[in-house]
């Protein structure tokens, strides 16, 4: 990625304008799952949507490609574990796996937002971090 | 007949798509030409799928008070799951393409299919 | 309905386009318009969750992966040597593929002459887990989306085994593209 788009006044503008708005949109739609149309597939595929114009546009060099692939792997394996873990913690508390409302809290319902919350946000990190590295892997420079 | 042809004419329809993606997947020797062909028959596959979870008079199926009947939000969940699993197909599908290439040097099925009969 | 029709000729021309294109950017071009029809009739049918994720997976992350595979091989056109040949097995090899589909397409639409008609309210897929499942989001688990409440607490163990699919193809991607840093 050598961003020669970024050269361009015009891209290089609007895409510094755009990210941040959509890195925020991509966290309300991981946060707003329950209440609308949203959740953590369509925030992680965003999130990973605001990183990768980035780099078209802005242009990585082969060191930082390799620390972007690390880092996003290891998001993708926390968002996993994350996602486990939630269901661990209700096997802990003596229910099933993902059982939410064996959870130590005041009500069923809260139990279930936030078993949910936690949900999502696994879900989030990991398709996050599994696009940023499919796309640093598959449009990474050749080492020939 | 014509009644039939009024009930169903949406699935001919989605049966059309379907069948533009498996041309393409079985016709075109170029192996990029067969992801797009693969990506065109999942989204015509979902699209038939939610077409089904449709009810006259539903709403989409988020809680709201002046709503009498939501939509089946089942295949919904189903057909996210399988949106997912599809960009997971198409990303090891194109990360497979790219070995071959630099393999073969080539991205058509018969060229790879005759250098590889001509040996390593 | 006018906007309905509309957006399934879009649909049609835009696969019939993506197939015949030879030039491969252009094919995935129309993969992606072909990805936001897509959305726009999801959107028209109701499943906005379906819509959103297929806008930002769908039409965004596979279209960059398409045109960033397509960078890397160098190749862009689709020529195959096999469709200038001559003659009559040659003419009779090109025309398997198309009877092929056409047979598959026939017997498709035989089997859906024995479904319920289009947007039947009495078909069997609304009838039996579903209303439970409107019904009981809220007073069970207090979620207002009612395909959240089913991805995330009726059915959640298939989205933890989704989520574990997207980390697999990365780390099966991650593998098959790793030789290329041996030295």
């Amino acid at each position: 990625m050598n961003g020669t788009a970024g050269r361009n006044t015009v891209t290089r503008t609007v895409s510094g304008f755009l990210i941040p708005f959509m890195q925020l949109y991509a966290l309300y739609l991981i946060a707003h799952g329950d209440l609308g149309p949203g959740g953590g597939f369509q925030g992680g595929a965003i999130f990973a949507a605001s990183l990768i114009l980035y780099a078209i546009v802005f242009g990585l060099d082969r060191a930082a490609e390799k620390r972007y692939a690390r880092v996003a792997g290891a998001a993708a394996a926390a968002g996993l574990g994350i996602y486990g873990g939630i269901g661990l913690l209700c096997m802990a508390y003596g229910g099933n796996f993902l059982q939410y409302s064996s959870l130590p809290f005041a009500d069923v319902k809260t139990a279930h937002h936030l078993g949910i919350y936690g949900i999502e946000i696994g879900v989030g990190l990991a398709v996050a971090g599994a696009m940023l590295f499919l796309f640093m892997k598959i449009a990474g420079s050749d080492d020939a | 007949m014509l009644e039939t042809i009024a009930g169903k004419y949406n699935y001919w329809i989605y049966i059309c798509l379907m069948m533009a993606g498996f041309y393409a997947i079985i016709a075109k020797g170029n192996l990029i030409k067969k992801i797009i062909g693969i990506n065109i028959f999942q989204s015509a596959v979902f699209l038939f799928y939610i077409s089904i979870s449709k009810v006259p008079g539903g709403t989409a199926p988020i809680l709201f008070d002046k709503a009498g009947l939501y939509d089946n939000p089942l295949p919904h969940v189903l057909i996210l799951t399988a949106i997912v699993v599809s960009v997971s197909t198409t990303a090891v599908a194109l990360a497979m393409v790219i070995r071959i290439f630099k393999e073969y040097g080539t991205m058509e099925e018969d060229r790879i299919l005759a250098a590889r009969k001509e040996g390593p | 309905m006018l906007l309905k029709f509309t957006l399934l000729f879009f649909l049609v021309v835009c696969a019939a386009a993506a197939v015949r294109m030879k030039d491969l950017l252009g094919a995935v071009i129309m993969l992606c318009a072909y990805s936001l029809a897509m959305t726009l009739t999801w959107t028209l049918l109701n499943a906005v969750d379906v819509a959103l994720t297929e806008a930002a997976v769908g039409a965004g992350i596979v279209t960059v992966l398409l045109i960033a595979a397509l960078g890397r091989t160098g190749s862009a056109e689709d020529d195959s040597p096999q469709e200038q040949e001559a003659g009559a097995m040659a003419a009779a090899r090109r025309a398997l593929p198309l009877l092929a589909v056409l047979a598959t397409g026939a017997l498709l639409v035989y089997g859906t002459l024995d479904m319920p008609d289009y947007n039947d309210p009495a078909a069997p897929a609304n009838l039996h887990v579903a209303a439970t499942y409107i019904t009981g989001s809220v007073p069970e688990t207090g979620v207002v989306n009612f395909v959240t409440s089913i991805l995330a607490a009726y059915r959640g163990f298939d989205t933890f085994g989704e989520t574990a699919v997207i980390f697999t193809a990365a780390v099966c991607a991650g593998l098959i593209l790793a030789g290329r840093e041996r030295k």
